[in-house]
């Protein structure tokens, strides 16, 4: 089903779209790029089995983040210029990962502000299920998934772009990436004891608290296994790789996905 | 040097007790939840609370003198300190004038930032906490592990231990009644003979120059009543405007602190006792040169309540003595390197960055990304060690050539897996240590695309 663009708000600067479909960039995170290429595809698929029209930059390679959670700012001067001028000049920016676009909606302004374009770049970047539900409007997702799965909330999608409640916070419950992964037949999201808990992967702290990260990630592990979980579900690859690790160290049956992959067989409308 | 990462493993390395540890934690932080949950105008008292107190600081030094006015207009003593240092020998001397030599404490953390116990007890002052947490680790040499629950890190068969060796309960005891009852028949002692009581203070009003106290065991009440000398020390932060603002504070403390609706006592102080003394000491410590930054300035509205500390998944795995400061957990790991870039320089990357302590913060002080943001201070003094610098120069160096990136993630993704076990997870790799390294396959996603039907 294709949304009615011409109708539609554009998120890009309050201006409403007349002229058809938004030509969509795809911002595919430098590791998935690399390590999970299949959820870059998966991304892809499901955007243009919407309708519409997906280019994929090549000249991108990443934002920055792991420079700038490093404290390293400027090393990422250089990426985030060539990212506006890469992204600059679509409508809108889609990327399957929480973290990135957070960091440039909410970080870039370090090193972009008053640069032409960048208010508008940074309102139309959205992650792959905020943008399912809140730009396309997406309201029904058919397709067969009959697994018990667990919903890995990744900290900076949940609480950087609010993709849910987050449970410290006393306002009403929402969850977009449940509200699409829930109508799938078949599926059971599991309960977990700690429904956000953080699981450790925090970009270089992996490797810098490595002790701390992996007791973190184990944990939540566990809270998944205790739920009956066969699939842990995420908007980022980055958390999923580092509980994948600590799962096939562990040789445990469990398998992570990224939620693009399961929704890539599914019908959204 | 050894930083929080060296600490937090090897607490972490004793796992039955990082889980424990952790539970004790996350209890709290489900109380809070519960108790948070009932107010339903709760965020809107975060965004109040954070405003009264960004007001306050924007006008800090009117409103402290407006405090000093009213509080000696009461009949309270007003002191100065700029330091720790003057801090301590403000109080020794009100001490030492009247010729005091016992003095009860109940829970003050700015007099543990100043060291004031070992300041005191070398000029040949008792000093005895009363909390009973703050005597338990008083008594077991340490300092407090966390701010609110300061012996959190003990087992009640240490406790036990503990007490049976220095206050002669019963060996092998750990009944959290009966030591209980037994430290408190022991501070009860304390409290009768003696000659002055310092406590510190949750807010001071500037409109009333008043002081209130909030604690949960009504020891410094008893520490107030009975000797004639009341010592408060406090923060300049700890200013409120009105006394109606704690109408906002109060609702918010305790909740976030303890999980309960309020503290089992909130003492106002407006006055000394009849034939008494009241002393406020207003001490500086490094303060106004947080306020003077404006990043991070908001760390200054922090009213201690700790909840930060049970919510934070680094915290419960790692323990309060892995931050090596005063104030621990995600607060402590801006207020620590503020005043000590070099010494606690490893505390703004003790945190994944997830944002718990932002969303729960009852004052709203955006904490994780203030620690971000201390990030870049660090890696621009150069404490952020030059290995981590230099690869990270490498790496966006790579990062901002697209044919730099192909070939580097190709190399990477051909030699990873042809590598001996051995030396991919050599000690070189410590994402291998506890993980697999992710997959490598053979074509990236921009080798895919190509072949994607359009």
């Amino acid at each position: 089903m294709v949304p009615c663009w011409g109708l539609t708000l554009s998120a890009a600067g309050g201006s409403f779209l007349l002229t058809g479909m938004p030509k969509i960039a795809l911002f595919v995170p430098c590791y998935v790029d690399q390590l999970y290429p299949q959820v870059g595809l998966a991304t892809l698929r499901v955007l243009r089995r919407l309708g519409l029209e997906v280019e994929f930059p090549e000249e991108q390679t990443c934002c920055g983040q792991p420079m700038a959670n490093s404290g390293c700012a400027e090393e990422v001067r250089t990426l985030a210029e060539r990212f506006l001028r890469i992204f600059g000049s679509y409508e809108q920016v889609v990327a399957p990962s929480g973290s990135c676009v957070s960091m440039v909606r909410n970080h870039y302004a370090q090193w972009l502000e008053g640069r032409p374009g960048f208010d508008r770049l940074r309102a139309s970047t959205f992650e792959l299920c905020e943008y399912l539900v809140d730009v396309a409007r997406v309201a029904k997702v058919e397709g067969d998934f009959p697994r018990k799965v667990g919903l890995h909330q990744s900290c900076h999608g949940l609480r950087e772009l609010g993709l849910a409640r987050s449970s410290e916070r006393m306002v009403a419950p929402f969850d977009k990436v449940r509200f699409l992964l829930g109508q799938l037949r078949g599926i059971q999201l599991v309960d977990l004891t700690r429904p956000d808990e953080c699981c450790g992967f925090g970009g270089t702290f992996a490797v810098a608290e490595e002790a701390i990260s992996c007791l973190m990630g184990r944990d939540r592990i566990a809270d998944h296994e205790k739920g009956g979980a066969e699939v842990i579900a995420g908007f980022d690859m980055s958390c999923l790789m580092h509980l994948d690790g600590l799962i096939r160290r562990a040789g445990k049956q469990l398998r992570v996905m990224h939620v693009a992959e399961i929704l890539e067989g599914a019908r959204l409308s | 040097m050894i930083g929080h990462a060296e600490r937090a493993a090897r607490f972490a390395a004793d796992e039955d007790r990082a889980h424990w540890h952790d539970q004790a934690l996350w209890f709290v932080r489900l109380k809070r939840d519960r108790q948070a949950a009932s107010v339903p105008e709760w965020e809107a008292l975060r965004v109040t609370a954070a405003a009264v107190k960004m007001h306050t600081l924007s006008r800090l030094a009117d409103y402290l003198e407006q405090f000093e006015r009213n509080a000696r207009s009461n009949g309270i003593q007003v002191h100065w300190a700029r330091d720790g240092d003057e801090h301590n020998a403000i109080v020794h001397g009100i001490l030492a004038d009247r010729g005091i030599t016992r003095l009860v404490k109940s829970k003050s953390m700015l007099t543990e930032e100043c060291h004031l116990n070992p300041y005191l007890e070398a000029r040949g002052i008792e000093v005895v906490d009363t909390d009973l947490g703050e005597r338990i680790v008083q008594l077991a040499g340490e300092p407090p592990s966390h701010i609110v629950l300061p012996a959190i890190h003990k087992k009640k068969e240490e406790i036990g231990e503990l007490f049976h060796q220095k206050i002669g309960t019963e060996k092998g005891a750990s009944d959290p009644k009966y030591l209980t009852e037994a430290a408190r028949g022991h501070l009860r002692q304390k409290f009768m003979v003696a000659q002055a009581g310092l406590t510190g203070v949750n807010f001071a009003i500037a409109e009333t120059g008043g002081v209130v106290v909030c604690t949960n065991e009504g020891n410094a009440d008893m520490g107030t009543s009975l000797p004639p000398v009341h010592i408060a020390c406090m923060g300049v932060e700890k200013i409120v405007p009105r006394a109606k603002d704690l109408g906002v504070f109060l609702r918010l403390l305790a909740r976030s602190a303890t999980g309960q609706p309020v503290t089992t006592y909130t003492t106002h102080f407006h006055g000394p006792m009849r034939g008494g003394e009241l002393h406020v000491v207003i001490v500086d410590n490094g303060r106004s040169a947080i306020l003077a930054q404006e990043t991070f300035r908001r760390s200054l509205t922090c009213i201690r309540c700790g909840a930060c500390m049970n919510t934070c998944p680094v915290f419960r795995r790692s323990g309060g003595y892995s931050y090596g400061y005063t104030v621990p957990g995600p607060i402590g790991s801006l207020l620590a390197p503020l005043r000590d870039p070099r010494r606690y320089g490893s505390l703004p990357f003790a945190s994944s960055l997830c944002g718990s302590c932002s969303d729960i913060c009852p004052v709203n002080i955006d904490l994780h990304q203030e620690l971000y943001a201390f990030r870049q201070v660090l890696a621009r003094a150069k404490v952020v060690p030059w290995r981590k610098r230099f690869a990270m120069a490498l790496l966006g160096l790579v990062l901002s050539r697209p044919w730099a990136y192909r070939l580097a993630g190709k190399l990477a993704r051909w030699i990873v897996p042809r590598l001996p076990r051995a030396l991919a997870y050599g000690p070189w790799n410590p994402w291998g240590r506890q993980r697999e390294l992710p997959p490598t396959p053979k074509e990236s996603f921009r080798d895919l695309v190509r072949k994607e039907p359009p």
